[in-house]
């Protein structure tokens, strides 16, 4: 960035701060937004629109130090650009359900696509941020680097945590390269059978960068050395009689995934959950379609099951469920938290937020 | 932030002695609810539990208590907690930053037997232990499934889980398999109040913060961990490893950017300078180029095929970046020889100086060269030795300061070299600590790292999990009075974008 325009940031930090300073002392609640992309995303609430595409900017990437700065405001499209002009990427594949989403919205909301089960959820590469407290003051946790311990890890506290400790001003993200080589998969396999094989698998030295199970079929994508992947299509062809699916359809298939352009995701009609569950769990009985992710540890619900018993299975099974889009919201989004974990988050907001003010009530009411 | 209770200034004294009749009133009620084999309070009991591995820094618990059960810790803590007596929780005790050090009017909970693994599943490839099984412990259990857990801290065949879980340890390999952070799934805690808390869960996103992330690394200041559900990866089939040597050790900072750059993330990528290869090789005979100024060792894992095919692009890419000499691992015993001397870098600077200390700060690569230079400048200023091992793939330095106990100032001379060294690392845009964690040790030099305002944020969280600040009292994070006293501006992260931003 050029001096004119971190003057320009700088201004834009200066109306920002300006904002939340008023808000708090107003006690009136903001709802910081990006590109709006996930505007759908938590529980509804009041607040003042704070937007952040105004602070747009890429601030430092190296590809060899791995690492990408961007202001929070910055399309998460224009960051995945530069990374692909270098064979590089986000390897955690975060979905923008075709809006523009910005990198401060994939990390505060800490959704990851296809690629989390085998590289990592945002979360792990999430390496530090900036962020502006309710008295507006800017501060710094994690950095720039790959192992930095000094201090809590308030960076990773602030990923996922739908804005309601602060305002993210700046993330640095880990980049990984593009692997050398991807080829994908399908064949004919019931979901019961496909989750044994996936676990199967992840016990073995298999280059897995990506599953789905649905609709009668097991598609996998392998990711890696030339070598590595040539040798896993050879096995999939030999024990499963697997059929090789052509690149461009394969890419367009984890992208329509990826963003929620598969069919599966088409019906508007039902609620659709989220389920996050060890991967060895049972399909259970909750009626409805299911469509299996990251190895069986995500399973997207289209149901009209009562929402109390999505969640008594989802416990049951060792997870969690979040009601993702529509169904009757009456009862919460989110996973309700036990009474003691709950009082923690309440002190947490308390000290990192203490006149209210940042999305109070998108992640779980009164906080 | 919000300060009604100031945690970050109660017992943060940990030299400071209790009363003779407090101390006694302690452990009766320490008695009540434990076995008398339970609670040691004599001198020469506790004298094993004084310091761990930072033994520079010392002190005298008031008492040490070995509970069995997760009900045992649950009644200590409320105890504590009742009686005002802050708690330092301890593993293994193989801290490099002095993180289990006693507070002179505390506890330590010792977790040493809490030792058991209680459940490994191969086909969902986890394990839960607790805290007190040693970290290689949990590979061993897990090989006969072609399974292992992959965070390898050079003192794993000795270091506790529940003190990786406390620092969030690192090891050779976390370029390319993460840090403890990436490798753990779920925690059972007990707060400072008694309650057992589970954070995170076997699946991979659980609800609410992500507090999995604030525990691991929290140098048992928030909580103490009783149980840990770890992930358990596949077992390569294969490593191989190329030894490369150069001429200079810039050179070899850019071929380590060049790796990068290819698109190649290697398993480890470690560099020794010239000083380190002199003083290993005598004692473990690895065959490293000594006329090399520096040297790399890269390996690649994987299955066969893929290992073949890293390797030949990792060996171009040296060849290419001008490296004198090259070998590959022809066989597994030849690759261990490859690492012996990287493994023994720490005792053999043991066995050439009377004494050694350990830096643990983390830089971007492209400043290696730079830093090198630096610390070469300062092994003259203070008159010290100092060699330089790092884990180059993901810019962590390990200098090795050479110097004698025996001698206050070598000692003192130590220190300052050491801060200096820190503080460059921050000026450069790295970290005072990259695995080690901050400890006693490194208390000013995070005066340095972050402002006041975000020292406060930590105060912030210290003080939502443990509003009396009872939990490893002292450690971590400096008090703000400390900060003034040591009298050093924070810098603010080197050449980075805001450099000319106005602050506020």
């Amino acid at each position: 960035m050029n001096a004119d325009s971190l003057d320009a940031v700088a201004d834009v930090l200066q109306s920002l701060r300006t904002t939340i300073v008023r808000a708090a002392r107003d006690r009136a609640p903001l709802r910081i937004r990006g590109g709006g992309s996930k505007d759908f995303l938590g529980q509804q609430f009041d607040g003042d629109l704070l937007d952040t595409r105004p602070l747009a900017g890429i601030l430092s990437y190296e590809p060899t130090e791995l690492v990408i700065t961007a202001l929070a405001g910055t399309p998460l499209a224009q960051v995945e650009a530069l990374l692909a002009e270098h064979g590089q990427m986000l390897a955690f594949e975060p979905p923008s359900f075709g809006g523009p989403a910005t990198v401060g919205g994939v990390v505060a909301a800490g959704l990851s696509g296809p690629r989390r089960a085998s590289v990592g959820a945002v979360r792990d590469f999430v390496l530090g941020l900036g962020c502006m407290d309710a008295q507006g003051r800017e501060l710094q946790f994690g950095g720039q680097v790959m192992k930095n311990v000094a201090g809590y890890d308030v960076s990773r506290l602030m990923c996922g945590a739908m804005g309601i400790l602060g305002l993210i001003t700046q993330v640095s993200l880990k980049v990984l390269p593009r692997p050398a080589a991807e080829a994908t998969i399908m064949f004919g396999c019931d979901a019961s059978q496909a989750l044994t094989l996936l676990n199967t698998w992840g016990g073995q030295p298999l280059p897995i960068s990506a599953s789905v199970v649905g609709s009668g079929s097991l598609v996998v994508r392998f990711s890696g050395a030339r070598a590595a992947v040539d040798a896993a299509l050879s096995r999939m062809n030999h024990d499963h009689a697997a059929r090789r699916v052509p690149d461009d359809a394969a890419a367009q298939l984890w992208a329509d995934l990826r963003e929620h352009r598969a069919a599966f995701f088409s019906d508007t009609g039902r609620a659709l959950w989220r389920l996050s569950l060890p991967s060895t769990a049972p399909l259970g009985s909750l009626p409805g379609e299911q469509c299996i992710e990251w190895g069986g540890a995500l399973r997207w619900l289209k149901s009209d099951a009562d929402p109390a018993d999505v969640r008594a299975a989802a416990s049951a099974a060792g997870g969690s469920a979040m009601l993702f889009q529509g169904g009757d919201r009456s009862a919460g989004v989110f996973h309700p938290l036990p009474a003691p974990l709950l009082a923690l988050h309440r002190r947490l907001k308390q000290q990192f937020d203490a006149p209210g003010i940042f999305n109070p009530g998108r992640m779980y009411t009164d906080l | 932030m919000n300060t009604v209770a100031d945690p970050s200034i109660r017992h943060a004294d940990f030299r400071a002695q209790p009363d003779p009749e407090r101390m006694r009133a302690v452990v009766e009620r320490l008695r009540c609810i434990l076995p008398a084999h339970s609670v040691l309070y004599r001198d020469e009991d506790k004298r094993p539990y004084e310091c761990d591995a930072l033994s520079a820094f010392r002190q005298m618990p008031m008492a040490v208590v070995l509970p069995d059960t997760e009900a045992q810790v649950v009644d200590i803590l409320k105890v504590c907690r009742e009686l005002d007596v802050p708690v330092v929780a301890r593993g293994a005790g193989t801290s490099l930053s002095g993180g289990s050090m006693p507070h002179a009017s505390g506890v330590v909970l010792s977790m040493a037997r809490f030792n058991r693994i209680l459940d490994l599943d191969p086909f969902a490839r986890t394990a839960v232990v607790q805290p007190g099984v040693r970290n290689l412990a949990i590979s061993e259990a897990a090989a006969p499934h072609a399974l292992y857990y992959a965070p390898d801290p050079s003192s794993q065949i000795a270091c506790s889980i529940g003190g990786n879980i406390a620092e969030n340890s690192g090891g050779v390999h976390c370029l390319k398999y993460g840090l403890t952070v990436h490798n753990v799934l779920a925690l059972r805690v007990v707060t400072i109040d008694g309650e057992v808390l589970e954070i995170g869960s076997a699946a991979l996103d659980s609800p609410g913060l992500d507090l999995l992330a604030v525990l691991i690394g929290s140098e048992g200041m928030l909580a103490v961990v009783t149980e840990i559900t770890v992930k358990l990866l596949p077992r390569p089939q294969l490593a191989r490893a190329v030894l490369a040597s150069f001429d200079d050790i810039v050179k070899a900072g850019d071929a380590v950017a060049a790796i990068i750059a290819e698109g190649i993330i290697p398993a480890g990528m470690e560099m020794m300078d010239r000083k380190t290869t002199a003083a290993v090789e005598p004692f473990v005979r690895a065959g490293y180029d000594l006329s090399a100024q520096a040297i790399l060792i890269v390996e690649s894992d994987g299955t066969p095929e893929e290992v073949e095919e890293e390797i030949s692009r990792i060996d171009a890419v040296l060849q290419r970046c001008g490296c004198t000499a090259q070998r590959v691992s022809q066989n597994e015993s030849e690759r261990l020889a490859f690492w012996s001397g990287r493994k023994n870098a720490f005792p053999a600077a043991g066995r050439i100086s009377p004494d050694y200390y350990c830096m643990d700060g983390t830089i971007p690569r492209k400043m290696l060269g730079r830093m090198l230079r630096a610390i070469a400048d300062m092994e003259r200023k203070y008159q010290l030795g100092c060699m330089n091992v790092f884990h180059a793939g993901d810019g962590n330095l390990h200098p090795l300061i050479l110097f004698d106990a025996n001698d206050p100032d070598s000692w003192r001379r130590a220190e300052l070299f050491g801060a200096e060294i820190l503080e460059l690392c921050v000026e450069y845009g790295g970290t005072v600590t990259g695995e080690h964690g901050i400890g006693v040790e490194k208390l000013s030099s995070m005066c340095v790292q972050f402002s006041p305002e975000e020292l406060k944020a930590f105060f912030a969280v210290k003080t939502a999990f443990d509003s009396q600040g009872l939990l490893n009292p002292g450690k971590g994070v400096p008090t703000l009075a400390r900060c003034a006293e040591y009298g050093k501006m924070h810098v603010h992260r080197g050449q980075l974008p805001f450099i000319d931003l106005p602050r506020f």
